[in-house]
Order: C-alpha cells, then structure tokens, then sequence
C-alpha cells in the first residue's frame, strides 16, 4: 500500500505513514464491531448450554443487543469515587482498550496481510500482553477500594505465573520454528506427515497447544480463572467502582484480548491462516476465511469452558500455574530442542 | 524526517520521566513514570535497530520487575514527610554518585569509539543480513560461553538463595495432599447406617 501512495506522488516518509494509518483502521475498526458480535454469541452459548434463551429481543434474534447495551453505557454518567486517584482511575481502562488494540499489529491475516511484519513479532505479543496487568492493578490500586484492591494483587500475580508457562510454551514453538516472525511460523506448519497443517498434530507440540489453551484462559481472567473479577468474593472485582465509558473499555479490551488469545491458538498451533489440510483446492478459499473460522472455534471453546467449568480456588491456580505447567512446560523446552538438535541440526558430533 | 522526530519524542520522554520518577511525590506514581521511562528507552533502541533488546527491555523491566515494585509499594504505608526529611542531608553523597556515573559514561563512550572495538566494527561490520536474535546468539553462545554460563550459575545461586532466606518451615500447618484428596472415594468417607430411634450413633 505504501507503493501505491507513492505512486500518488506522496514522499516516502508520508506514504509509509498514511498507509500504516489506514491499515491500523482496518484492524481496529472491524475488531470493535467482532468484540459486539462475540459478546453476543458468549452470551448466546452460554445461555443454550443452560437452557436459556439468551438475548432475544433487540434487533433480529438479539442481534443488536451489544449495541444497546453500548448506547446504554455511553449515556450513562461517569461517577469518579471521591476518594480515589482520579487520573490514575480514568487513566486504567484506557491502558487496558488500548494495549488490547495494539498486540494486533503482528497478527498475520494472510500471507503477508499485516500491518507490521516484525523478526521479533511472537517477543512484540509477549511484550505486549505483559502490559495488559497493568490497567487491572491501577484500576484496583486508583478506585482507594478494598474489593478492587484485592482483585488488583490478584491479577498481578496470576497474570505474573501464567506468563512465565506461556513464555515457555512459546519458546517451543519458535525452536520449532526456528523465528519469531508470525508470519514464518505460520509457513512453518505445513505439511505434517504431507497433509496437514498444523503444530498441533505434531505429537511433541500438542500438550503444549492443551496447555496454551488452558494458559491462555488464565492470562485474560475468564472463567474458571475469574479470580480477578470473582462475583461472591470480590463483587465485581477492580471494575466495581467503575461505570459509563470507563466501564465499556474495560469490558471491550477484555473481549479483545480473549479474542487475540484465540488468535494466538489459531497461529502458534494450528496452522493460523493456513487450511486444516495441505489439500491444493483448499487454498483457494482465502486465508483471512480459515483464520477467523480457528478463532471462531477456539471462542467457542473458551465459552463452552465458561458456562461448564466452576471456579478454580485460588490456591489451586496458583499451583496449577507454578507446579504444573511451569515444570511441563520447561520439560518440554528441553525435550523439543533435543529432539531438533539431534534431528535437524545434527547435533551428534 | 519521522525518525528524528521519533528520536526527539522519544529521548524528551526518557528523560522528563526520568526525573519526574525522582520528583513525584507519590511513590505509586514514581513507579508509573518508571514504566513509561522503560516504555521510552525500548523505542530509542527499536530506531537503533535493536528491536530484539527492545523487546528484553519491555518484557523483563516493564513486564515483570516492575510489577513487582507496584505490588510492593502499592501495599506499603508510606510516610511522605519521613521520606522527605532525609533529602538534603543525602544530596551531597547522591551527586557524589551521580558525578561519578556521568564520568564513567563519558569515559566508556569516549574509549570505546575511540578503542580497538570500535575500530574492529568499522573495518568489518556486523552483517547487516543476520537479525538481532541470531547476532545475539552467535556471539553469546561461542565466544562468551563461559561467562554466560557463570551469569547463569550466579543467577541460579541468588534464586537457591533467595528460597532458603525465606523459606520457613512452620510447624501446626496442614498442607493439602492433592493427590491423595484426587484418591478418596465416596465409600472411603461416606457410610449408611440404619439407625434405630432413641439411640446415638456409634462413629
């Protein structure tokens, strides 16, 4: 696109950056509208596997309630407790709208359909996601609250312990691999036993992918991980003094960020924008198609966990993430890297 | 033309968060300009070319270190006047610091670009093709092998450290024996009884 606003007569400099604006939009833009629609069928699954109906009566088959729901919190007015740190309390649901936004530069799409094609594109999201704690500890710490308090030192050690399994099961994929670029890792997953594609079906990977999946519940708090925001605990958790525009960012950056998550499955593990199968006609139908239809399957377990899961207690999180995961996970950094060292490279000498 | 900008933006950043780090009077917000600082530093090396130490910079700092001192100094009940009281008869040893930071910086710099590695570099330098990762791991995992795996080994002795400092054995605690909790069945807790009217129960 760069080329094309060059084209236009633009200098370089102008052109890069009008096109990195526009791809920004395109991102953005449509990822609010999907953040609507997968709160909508959350609620949706979550009703059917009770026996609910859900939401049914906004717009055709309640179809439109996220934006009522919207429109309601936009006109509501937004209430700063006196005894808070007003800056720092507008300042939180901010942070977390807008790092939730920004780990989708390094998503791949397509082949080559990103807006920023990084070498350190997998470091960028673990970067990035790290930053996602920090909106739920101000938002605790600003509210001057004992509710939101407590859920804020929650969330920073949860989301601190399941960093470190994720950091790990990362770094098997990316010996795998071998980059940190998505958009190469995703190429790297072509062709197991000459007709599929995907780590996952890679029988020194898959446990990594059971276990990424389950990290990846814990990093963005859903249920059975919702210490954070635990209803009979905590009331509502760091969002409980919180309303009105505030309140939607918080609630949109989560969605976004489970989203993502479920993109991340979709590119480390299964094959990303690749189809299932290495299978020439599937290839015509377009990446962007088999992407968003991986993410749509991994929401739909994440939200099949949701309604059947109870919630975990705090200590058996903690020891989920420190006693389990981080020692299997650290196995298995030091058994694909065996495994690669006397297969690929050699390493017998 | 935007990279200077983004220098100036970013080195302006750096250095006015910096200060207000030392100047805030609130020691949750010092940790917060802390960040930002970080934040900052991580763009001027990604304009240096060193995204990989950017990204280190981010993770490590940002993401975890830091983390920390909030959780720590969130809970803390601090003193703001006690804490101010100290200030000037600490300043002379604080600039004494500070001086000799400044003239170690202005030494390193000044011998290394006028040293033999600066001189190595411009007459063969580093291959523009290899990215930062595996530059990286070249160089640290053969030429300073020994001294990577010593950092490794020291790390390793201050975390055993660490544990042993405070790790106490309290006596009177009933820890939780998972696997033996995932073992008990039903007919091993529960048991039916038929009991007769008027009389108790025999456990």
């Amino acid at each position: 696109m760069t080329a094309f606003f060059q084209g236009l007569g633009l200098p370089f400099e102008g052109a890069w950056l009008l096109s990195t604006i526009i791809g920004i939009l395109v991102i953005a833009l449509p990822l609010m509208l999907a953040v609507a629609m997968i709160i909508y069928a959350d609620r949706k699954i979550w009703a059917a596997m009770a026996l609910r109906r859900g939401p049914n009566v906004v717009g055709p088959l309640g179809l439109l309630q996220s934006f009522a729901d919207g429109l309601k919190v936009f006109l509501q007015e937004t209430i700063v407790p006196s005894a808070s740190n007003k800056a720092l309390f507008l300042i939180a649901p901010i942070i977390t709208f807008t790092v939730a936004l920004m780990a989708w530069a390094v998503i791949p799409f397509g082949a080559g359909v990103l807006v920023s094609n990084i070498n350190v594109g997998l470091l960028y999201i673990l970067a990035i996601s790290s930053l996602g704690v920090y909106g739920v500890v101000l938002a605790g710490w600003a509210s001057n609250s004992k509710y939101p308090f407590y859920s804020a030192i929650r969330a920073s050690a949860q989301m601190i312990s399941y960093e470190v399994s994720i950091g790990f099961i990362l770094i098997t994929v990316v010996l795998w691999a071998g980059s940190f670029n998505m958009s190469a890792i995703v190429e790297s997953q072509k062709g197991y036993y000459g007709f599929l594609n995907g780590n996952g079906f890679n029988p020194l990977l898959f446990p990594m992918a059971i276990m990424f999946l389950i990290s990846a519940m814990a990093e963005t708090a859903r249920a059975p991980f919702d210490l954070t925001e635990a209803e009979s605990e905590l009331v509502a958790g760091y969002q409980t003094e919180y309303s009105s525009m505030a309140f939607a960012l918080f609630w949109l950056g989560e969605y976004a960020n489970v989203i993502l998550m479920c993109g991340l499955n979709a590119i480390l593990f299964w094959g990303g924008y690749l189809p299932p199968f290495d299978w020439a006609p599937l290839y015509l139908v377009p990446g962007i198609i088999w992407f968003l239809l991986k993410i749509a399957f991994f929401f739909f377990v994440f939200s099949w966990v949701k309604a059947t899961v109870p919630r975990y207690r705090y200590d058996q999180l903690m020891r989920l993430g420190w006693k389990i995961f981080l020692p299997t996970s650290l196995f298995f950094v030091f058994l694909v890297s065996g495994f690669l060292m006397l297969t690929r490279y050699g390493g017998a000498q | 033309m935007i990279h200077v900008l983004a220098f100036y933006l970013f080195a302006i950043l750096v250095v006015s968060s910096g200060a207000l780090t030392i100047l805030s009077r609130n020691p949750v917000h010092s940790v917060l300009w802390l960040i930002l600082a970080f934040f900052n530093a991580a763009g001027l090396m990604i304009l240096l070319g060193a995204e990989f130490i950017a990204m280190l910079l981010v993770i490590v700092y940002v993401g975890a270190v830091v983390v920390l001192f909030l959780f720590v100094v969130m809970m803390l009940d601090i003193d703001f006047a006690e804490l101010r009281a100290g200030f000037v008869s600490y300043l002379p040893f604080g600039l004494l610091i500070a001086l000799v930071l400044l003239a170690e910086i202005v030494l390193g710099i000044g011998l290394w670009s006028a040293g033999p590695v600066e001189l190595a570099q411009r007459a063969a330098p580093a291959n523009p093709e290899l990215s930062n990762i595996q530059a990286i791991g070249g160089i640290l995992y053969t030429r300073y092998i020994f001294l990577f795996e010593a950092a490794g080994i020291v790390l390793l002795v201050a975390m055993i450290g660490a544990i042993v400092l405070t790790h106490r054995a309290r006596g009177g605690v009933r820890g939780q024996n998972v696997a033996k909790q995932n073992r008990r069945r039903p007919q091993d807790a529960v048991r039916n009884i038929n009991q007769p009217v008027g009389q108790g129960v025999e456990l």
